[in-house]
């Protein structure tokens, strides 16, 4: 029981921090980022380029994978959602475009980074052994801790930073923040860099750990939004909350159910169509939006 | 009118060299040979290697000259379809090559797209060499499937008759993810484990393709104390992970595959931890491979950057095509003599030392010779390399 709890806090802090950047360009921008996951993969590729091909340390890999990353958001932001946002009142607008935004970069990956599975070095060796009631490697340890050091600051900044805070006012209420004197098109563009560098960071923070490949994208993304449906789409605490439950239902299903084959997925997909059609809005959102 | 002078000129100019390059691509007829597998999504390294194995042999051929087949003599393009690793798409990259006139297609990569395609092949005449294990592709009725490499069913039972009396294996587990493939490779090893007499003590622990954390994966199975675990049909992006995650729970007894592995992914993804790890490899270990495979290694990194080690089973699949071709030029365009040709066909395998031949077999596996005849090397992973653990030949 021990070590399932530790693993859905491992596996919780890792998807928590993939949420947060997720739900943050939805609740600024109501944008569905289908290319979340595909941010993610780069982040995990530049890391690893900075680290196995430049021979620098993995911190500067890291810092590497969310500048980088958050260039491509601000990017992305400006010259693809923002004119489409401005020209289209229709929603599917911006889900086509994020959606042929992940087609372009899984091809752009696979042209610059290839086909094949990277990884890198542990970072620490050796493995916790508490009487083989609790087994964990070190290096999960630290990334566990990194990760839940990083949404604790991301919270912070989102709670007391001048940025964060017009961050928020524009989440709340656009037009509101807007005759406040928030700039939005800033604003905006600033936190889709900041959600596309938190999720460049997870990449680059696990590719010590899963390695990283072409395919990793669409499945990590459908992971997070499944955490923000839970937790409640556009919700910071939302997306930490799908986050670490998420984790524990895949720890628990993968132990309690590995006898009847791999339905650990299939019972977490039919227990959320139920939830919803109870809680539409997920755990912490509004049924308003 | 030095307008028209300058059109003129810029008309004949550009007539001129189109017909040059007519004339260099006109050379040599052109043979289309055609690839509908996998390079895009998870799976995209097993199909891309086997598309890139294809372009550098294509190249290098053309740079020779070309192949001779009859007299006449061809250069050699590769018509490549990815089929996303979904079935439908695998069919239509089928019917793209039968619109193109192509006979001998490579690939798909997967069971369920191999299926697919058969229908589609059987009726518009297109041979192809999928890799892909159910044995119902390459029994009668059957006829157009040529298995490019070696079945688990084949690998597994000499891998595991090879540990048990060379490392005294008593029990074995399995773990597969959940998908076509590696869960009929995983109930063909359990068969095959069962019927050589070892103790299966766990086989129905399964996971998903994009599991990102293995350890609670892995837990159950390490618990039943195995001494061989078998990564059933492991994809080379989920090896490293679980070869990691099964050695952090303290596993120690061995771990094989009956898959082909990157020697440098397992490095960079496990490092050490997959030193003796056992998967089936082709023909390039330094003391097995040839100056000819050798070369093929060297124009492949030099086109792609990097090698990779699918390759060394992948390079097969076009030389037999040519080979065979060769053999009996009325296949070209035919192929019931392409059929023909295969029951007596022998050609020295020049990818290997020694006297190794390019034959066709599969005559116990399936009852008629649908199978390219590649050696059954079983490697094992050391520091970074992988070292040759014993070659045998499957009929």
């Amino acid at each position: 029981m021990e070590q399932i709890i530790v693993n859905g806090l491992y596996l919780g802090a890792q998807y928590a921090l993939i949420a947060l950047g997720l739900t943050l360009i939805f609740s600024l921008m109501n944008v569905l980022n289908f290319a979340h996951g595909q941010m993610y993969v780069l982040g995990g590729f530049v890391t690893y380029t900075v680290v196995a091909q430049f021979k620098m340390p993995f911190i500067v890999g890291l810092i590497a994978a969310a500048v980088i990353l958050a260039v491509v958001g601000a990017l992305v932001e400006k010259y693809l959602f923002a004119p489409v946002i401005k020209k289209s009142k229709r929603e599917e607008s911006t889900m086509l475009l994020a959606a042929g935004i992940a087609f372009l970069l899984d091809a752009i990956i696979l042209l610059v980074f290839g086909e094949k599975q990277r990884g890198l070095p542990k970072i620490i060796d050796g493995v916790f052994n508490w009487d083989f009631i609790i087994i964990m490697p070190y290096d999960r340890i630290v990334i566990g801790f990194v990760a839940i050091a990083m949404i604790v600051t991301f919270i912070l900044f989102m709670q007391y930073s001048r940025t964060g805070r017009a961050m928020r006012a524009l989440a709340q209420d656009k037009v509101a923040a807007t005759l406040m004197g928030v700039a939005v098109d800033r604003y905006s563009m600033i936190g889709f860099a900041l959600g596309a560098s938190l999720a460049g960071l997870v990449g680059g923070l696990l590719v010590s750990i899963t390695g990283i490949n072409l395919g990793m994208g669409g499945p990590a993304s459908i992971k997070a939004f499944i955490m923000i449906m839970i937790g409640g789409a556009g919700v910071i605490s939302g997306a930490i909350a799908g986050g670490f439950i998420l984790g524990m239902l895949e720890s628990v299903g993968l132990t309690v159910l590995a006898e009847y084959g791999d339905i650990t997925y299939l019972v977490i997909f039919a227990s959320l169509m139920v939830f919803l059609a109870l809680r539409p809005q997920g755990l912490m959102g509004k049924p308003w939006g | 009118m030095k307008k028209r002078t300058l059109l003129k000129t810029a008309m004949l100019s550009g007539v001129l060299s189109l017909a040059l390059t007519g004339v260099s691509f006109a050379a040599n007829p052109v043979l289309k040979i055609g690839f509908v597998g996998v390079t895009s999504g998870p799976a995209a390294a097993w199909g891309i290697s086997n598309q890139r194995s294809m372009e550098t042999s294509a190249d290098w051929i053309n740079e020779m000259g070309g192949v001779k087949i009859g007299d006449k003599t061809y250069n050699v393009e590769i018509v490549a379809f990815d089929d996303q690793k979904d079935p439908k798409r695998a069919i239509a990259g089928m019917e793209k090559m039968a619109q193109e006139g192509i006979h001998y297609v490579v690939g798909p990569n997967v069971d369920d797209g191999a299926a697919a395609v058969r229908p589609v092949a059987e009726q518009k005449g297109i041979m192809y060499f999928p890799y892909a294990f159910p044995k119902s592709l390459y029994v009668a009725p059957a006829s157009n499937a040529v298995l490019g490499m070696v079945a688990n069913y084949q690998s597994g039972p000499a891998i595991y008759e090879y540990l048990m009396k060379n490392n005294g294996i008593k029990k074995v587990a399995f773990v597969a993810a959940n998908e076509s493939d590696p869960l009929s490779q995983r109930d063909g090893g359990v068969e095959a484990a069962k019927a050589l007499g070892l103790n299966v003590v766990s086989s129905n622990v399964t996971y998903q393709v994009d599991t990102t954390d293995f350890t609670p994966v892995l837990l159950p199975v390490v618990k039943t104390q195995p001494d061989l675990l078998v990564l059933s049909g492991v994809s080379p992006a989920n090896a490293p992970q679980l070869i990691r995650s099964a050695r952090e729970l303290g596993f120690k007894g061995l771990i094989s595959t009956e898959t082909a592995q990157d020697a440098n992914v397992l490095k960079e993804g496990a490092a050490g931890l997959a030193n003796g790890f056992i998967s089936v490899g082709g023909a390039s270990t330094p003391d097995l491979a040839s100056d000819k495979m050798r070369e093929f290694v060297k124009r492949y990194t030099a086109k792609f950057g990097e090698y990779n080690d699918e390759s060394n089973t992948k390079v097969y699949a076009l030389e037999y095509i040519l080979e065979t071709l060769k053999a009996n030029p009325a296949a070209l365009t035919d192929v019931a003599q392409f059929k023909k040709t295969m029951d007596t066909f022998e050609a020295p395998n020049p990818y290997m030392v020694g006297d190794a031949k390019l034959k066709y077999v599969g005559s116990t596996s399936f009852g008629q010779k649908r199978q390219v005849s590649v050696p059954l090397v079983v490697n094992v992973y050391k520091d970074g390399k992988f070292e040759t653990l014993f070659v045998a030949q499957v009929d």
